[in-house]
């Protein structure tokens, strides 16, 4: 049930635009992740900084997360993770045709971190390269992926260049803590706005009904977004894939993690209408509605 | 619409975005203290009144709102400016 009768998006100033699928149709043969062992609580933070478990899980449902190594690189996180999908998928590396990595922190200006697992999967044939859309990125990315599929242009012949041998950790990020500056009241409400209005466009140009969302799998920026949008459009939370309190904010990895627990769990069954929902730095914004095969 | 200012109607919302009895929201009651509302219920709870009133609440003014009072007060000066107009 909405709460207030007469919404006005207060986002109103940016259009929104959904496309329903065409040409070739598209299919997730297989989703794989990775995170890292090592866990650091709130009750961890606790001693590092003036914070409290109660505070950060009351504000954002965020209880633990997992940490990379310091000098780790996006590169070697995204290689696991893709060796992961691989694995789950069934295919070889050689049979891949385009490696797409959707990241908020590349290793460097160039190589993207695409070629980088292009060269270390050993996979000659695919085209790679990065897309930098914040958090938003996967949905960004998933979508590119999709759209050469249905055009029947799976990235074979385009010229590309390989990686080479890059020395492993080489392109780190230079500034060991980069400094992000965010307004989060406007953030928490045009995240809001932005995720009602995604839900509302995108099933309304499939149409599909709001009530036939089967799992929304939104970004992990914040529990009170997610159950804030999710209120209002009515969804059940029983229908929102929601692992917060376990990874914290992964920024462009927030979804397919989620989704990938989502799939482990048995919480998608065929005929399932599956909304990711991104919102990110930018600021982006991005939906896709999947009907599971 | 702003000119149709009703106190009923403010409390059925606070109520439902706060999670508390509409009865509860009175005018001296204090967003933390009475209806244990932290910083992002005040955020929900203004975004929510924005839609509803056609008002714009700068987030500055966010931390002067300590009792529903105050925010019945914004509310007034808005919908009188409005008529003015």
């Amino acid at each position: 049930m909405a709460i207030t009768t007469n919404y006005r998006t207060r986002s109103d100033a940016v259009p929104l635009r959904s496309f329903k699928a065409k040409g070739r149709p598209s299919a997730i043969a297989g989703v794989g992740v990775y995170a890292p062992d090592k866990i650091i609580t709130n009750f961890d933070l606790e001693k590092m900084m003036d914070t409290s478990d109660k505070w950060i899980t009351e504000r954002t449902g965020i209880r633990r997360r997992h940490i990379a190594e310091p000098g780790t690189t996006t590169f070697e996180l995204a290689t696991k993770a893709a060796r992961s999908a691989l694995d789950a998928a069934g295919v070889s590396p050689k049979d891949l045709d385009m490696i797409l990595v959707g990241t908020s922190s590349p290793d460097g200006p160039f190589p993207s971190v695409a070629c980088r697992i292009q060269n270390e999967l050993d996979a000659p044939g695919a085209v790679a390269w990065d897309t930098l859309a914040a958090c938003t990125s996967f949905v960004y990315a998933l979508s590119i992926a999709d759209s050469f599929i249905a055009t029947g242009s799976d990235g074979r012949g385009y010229a590309q260049v390989t990686a080479g041998n890059i020395e492993k950790g080489a392109y780190a990020a230079k500034d060991p803590a980069p400094f992000i500056d965010m307004v989060g009241p406007d953030v928490f409400k045009f995240a809001v706005d932005i995720f009602i209005r995604q839900a509302t466009e995108v099933c309304q140009a499939a149409g599909v009904g709001l009530d036939e969302i089967d799992l929304w799998v939104p970004h992990q920026a914040n529990f009170r977004i997610i159950d804030a949008a999710a209120r209002r459009i009515g969804l059940p939370i029983e229908r929102v894939a929601v692992n917060i309190d376990e990874f914290g904010n992964t920024s462009s990895a927030s979804i397919p993690l989620a989704l990938e627990e989502a799939i482990r769990k048995g919480r998608v069954k065929s005929g399932d209408h599956v909304l990711l929902a991104g919102f990110g730095s930018g600021l982006t914004w991005g939906a896709t509605l999947m009907k599971w095969a | 619409m702003a000119s149709q200012l009703n106190f009923k109607e403010l409390q059925d919302l606070a109520g439902e975005i706060l999670g508390v009895d509409p009865d509860q929201v009175q005018m001296d009651k204090s967003f933390q203290r009475d209806l244990a509302a932290d910083s992002l219920d005040l955020v929900e709870l203004i975004a929510a009144i924005e839609d509803k009133y056609d008002v714009e609440l700068p987030d500055s003014e966010l931390e002067n709102m300590k009792i529903i009072a105050d925010l019945w007060k914004f509310l007034e000066q808005k919908t009188a400016e409005r008529l003015e107009a």
